[in-house]
């Protein structure tokens, strides 16, 4: 813990500010957390499950779900032609009917991020870019904030990176937080979220303790995972992390935000994640700005969705856009 | 409360979920339901009374009411039964009906999901996803029992007691028949059982399951009426067993007039039970187990978790999250699959509810209810959470029967315990901690019959449920409640 807070952080309170002097005290506050019973986190996260949504206000999660969309594509077969044809489908997702909300960003690799730039110019469709030797995490911090600069100077509006797990589970916490915040001085105005990769963190206890360690060093929001591991998003890891950006913010006052990746395929899914962000944390986060999916294929539901509340019936896939 | 926009109301957020009602024809309303005695249905000689759906304040059915003599003819039937068929009939035997009978209450099991919801006022989402399956699934686990009671540790050849006259509420209306009747027949007795008056529809639809399974004549009898009925049935000299599920004064003079008769009785009666959380509890998922404890059923379940003891180090924070999330309960129609908290069963419940919340005040509790909207017709009572409440007061003493909290705080684990048993009740109790070792102490310390560890109101039918003190004797459910059944 060499680096003093940048100046930009904001003050936080002091126990908080207590927690991040080094790591001993880290570890002190986050195994200081309450615990995380299993069997209530997912009965809770079933019961959520079961609201029924319907008519209208079916029609108005789907379009804040689409407009919440991160459309993701992280292929080590990702050419620059996918991305530009992602790019569209999410600046117009559905053209025979302007009004469908465009998508929150489009979320690549970092040396395709330019060309996500430039494809996206002037549509308010964010870019994100992954970063910090994506998925694993593995490699040298040094190359890890070369990839960030490589996506920030390509223009990319926010970065994702993952947090180096092994550290974590080794109980080094002191050093995946210093990383979180170098990564973090490096993003500069770019937005940051930390994925946690809640897959391989193996207990709940571990999912609340990663999110306070990420909001502890700044992340704007946390993520679920890479979705090159499985399980990815799951209801209580989303429930899990919804509650920690609620605490945080009755602690703190600060809106952070929270970004379930991988394995949310159906609309179905997805309302269902809005119900907990509207029950567990609050409708103040039914907000592109604070909640977001991670998804491919979820995007193209959607809009089938989309068009059977407006017509009365189903279209079928072939009136959607393809994805790849 | 450490932000005051906690306690706003939900309706300022853009999303509102669109009702969604269960259909209401599914229940297959009747206008008349009649008493079934001796495999048959028949009007009865007393006085005919209404059942009203208590959201809505309609009435739903005219049902037959009974007399002294349909109470004769009913057990006069069962004395019958049990003799001549059900009686001498093998175990395995019995095992055939009882499990038809179980696969019949699922089949049927959304007209009996909407009929309860209807005629209790339950979520349908409880009745649906609790109270019918938990029923079949009692039906279920005593079939299986029916011929293995050699091996259920009463000795050799267990013999059943005879007929068992049994009474039952209204809070659960088929699940507490199930309770009732399941262990009764597995273990060769017949049944003459009188429902609540305020919920009588699903066991009429009961008996026209024993009906469709064949079930021979006499060996279930459902009679109907009030509280008059239900003293007939236990005071009359032939019959063997008297159960009782309801309130400690009538089960207090139920005890006065079967003593000395040699009847054998069990009886599940109130309940205050102690919620108890210590500050190394898994806070978010004690917040959930209150709400369950207490809110589940409108709070009106005899186990109800309705003392919360929270230690003091941590009770502002619990606190906090508690209002939080008691303000994201839906409160309003039953039938709707998004309801958590359904209407108050009657008029006079929801008066004894208002006029014991009143009290809390006066005593010098703080209230805080949920900003909920309520429906405008119908019986409604908001989620209520009294802080700041000392065990001398009436709401820490009393059962609401309600969805009323009163929050106590204590010091140290032994203050905890002392609390909890501060009650003539003792019927159930749950113990919140992270800590293996605590939770096996406190369930040692804790007079009450069942104690949840770091869950709530979780029921299973190879589990026994039974009290302490005043919340009554016997066991009810697993290789226990056997015992209630058999001469033994």
């Amino acid at each position: 813990m060499a680096h003093p807070p940048p100046a930009s952080a904001p003050e936080l309170p002091a126990e908080l500010a207590e927690a991040t002097r080094d790591g001993a005290a880290l570890k002190r506050f986050l195994h200081g957390l309450p615990g995380v019973d299993q069997v209530g986190l997912e009965q809770r996260a079933a019961g959520l499950a079961t609201r029924s949504i319907k008519k209208d206000s079916k029609l108005w999660a789907i379009d804040t779900a689409i407009g919440m969309v991160d459309l993701t594509t992280l292929e080590g077969a990702d050419t620059a032609g996918k991305v530009r044809a992602l790019a569209a489908k999410a600046r117009r997702p559905d053209p025979d009917r302007p009004d469908t909300p465009r998508a929150a960003a489009l979320c690549v690799y970092p040396d395709l991020a330019a060309t996500a730039v430039e494809a996206l110019a002037g549509s308010g469709v964010g870019v994100a870019s992954v970063a910090t030797a994506f998925p694993s995490g593995r490699s040298s911090l040094q190359a890890k904030l070369a990839e960030v600069e490589l996506a920030v100077s390509a223009g990319a509006t926010e970065v994702d990176m993952v947090i180096d797990r092994g550290a974590f589970l080794s109980g080094e916490y002191g050093r995946v937080f210093d990383e979180i915040r170098d990564v973090r001085e490096s993003c500069g105005p770019a937005h940051l979220k930390v994925i946690l990769e809640t897959g391989e963190l193996g207990t709940y206890d571990n999912v609340r303790r990663a999110s306070w360690l990420a909001l502890l060093a700044g992340a704007d929001f946390v993520k679920t995972s890479t979705g090159k591991i499985s399980p990815a998003a799951t209801l209580p890891v989303t429930q899990l992390m919804l509650q920690a950006v609620r605490d945080w913010r009755d602690r703190t006052g600060q809106l952070r935000g929270v970004k379930p990746a991988g394995g949310i395929r159906s609309t179905k899914d997805a309302i269902r994640h809005l119900v907990a962000v509207h029950e567990v944390a609050g409708p103040e986060w039914l907000s592109p700005a604070l909640f977001r999916f991670g998804a491919s294929s979820l995007l193209g539901d959607l809009l089938m969705q989309r068009r059977t509340q407006l017509d009365g019936h189903y279209s079928g896939p072939d009136y959607v856009a393809v994805d790849q | 409360m450490t932000d005051p926009a906690l306690d706003a109301p939900r309706s300022g957020s853009p999303w509102q979920y669109s009702p969604a009602p269960e259909a209401r024809e599914l229940a297959d309303l009747k206008a008349n339901y009649r008493m079934f005695v001796d495999g048959e249905f028949i009007d009865g000689t007393g006085e005919p009374f209404i059942s009203t759906n208590p959201a809505t304040e309609e009435t739903l059915a005219e049902v037959s009411g009974a007399s002294e003599s349909d109470v004769d003819r009913a057990v006069a039937a069962a004395r019958a039964a049990f003799e001549r068929t059900w009686g001498p009939m093998p175990g395995s035997e019995r095992a055939k009906y009882l499990f038809r009978i179980a696969r019949l209450i699922q089949e049927r099991g959304r007209e009996l999901a909407v009929l309860e919801t209807l005629d209790n006022g339950k979520p349908i989402k409880e009745s649906r996803d609790a109270d019918i399956p938990t029923a079949a699934a009692h039906f279920f686990h005593h079939a299986g029992w029916a011929d293995k009671l050699d091996h259920a540790g009463h000795g050799a050849h267990p013999r059943p007691l005879g007929v068992a006259g049994q009474v039952i509420p209204w809070n659960f209306p088929l699940l507490m028949l199930a309770w009732k009747i399941a262990p009764a027949l597995a273990c060769g007795n017949t049944v003459v059982l009188k429902p609540a008056e305020t919920t009588p529809l699903t066991a009429l639809v009961f008996a026209e399951i024993c009906e469709q399974a064949g079930l021979p004549a006499g060996v279930v009898n459902i009679v109907t009426g009030a509280g008059d009925i239900g003293a007939e049935i236990v005071a009359h000299d032939d019959v063997d067993k008297v159960a009782f599920t309801g309130s400690t004064e009538v089960g207090k003079r139920i005890q006065r007039t079967l003593a000395g008769s040699g009847r054998k009785l069990t009886l599940e009666l109130g309940g205050k039970a102690a919620n108890i959380v210590f500050d190394d509890a898994p806070i978010d998922q004690a917040v959930e187990g209150v709400v369950n404890g207490i809110f589940f059923n409108q709070g009106h379940v005899c186990c109800a978790g309705s003392r919360l003891l929270v230690q003091e180090s941590i009770a502002e924070e619990l606190l906090g999250k508690l209002r939080s999330r008691v303000s994201t309960l839906q409160v309003g129609d039953p039938l709707d699959k998004n309801t958590d908290v359904g209407a108050i069963n009657s008029a006079d419940q929801l008066a004894r509810i208002t006029e014991l919340a009143d009290t809390g005040e006066s005593e010098g509790a703080r209230r805080w209810s949920s900003p909920c909207p309520l429906p405008e017709r119908g019986f409604f009572f908001a989620p209520t959470v009294f802080s700041e409440v000392q065990q001398s007061m009436r709401i820490a003493r009393e059962e609401v029967f309600g969805p009323v909290l009163s929050v106590l705080t204590f010091r140290t684990p032994e203050e905890a315990i002392a609390k909890a048993n501060n009650t003539p009740y003792g019927l159930s109790a749950g113990v919140w901690t992270e800590k293996g070792s605590r939770i096996l102490w406190a369930a040692q310390q804790i007079r009450a019959g069942v104690v949840w560890a770091n869950t709530f109101n979780r029921f299973d039918p190879t589990a026994p449920f039974g009290g302490y003190q005043e919340s009554g004797f016997g066991r009810e459910g697993g290789r226990a409640g056997l015992e209630a059944y058999l001469d033994v």
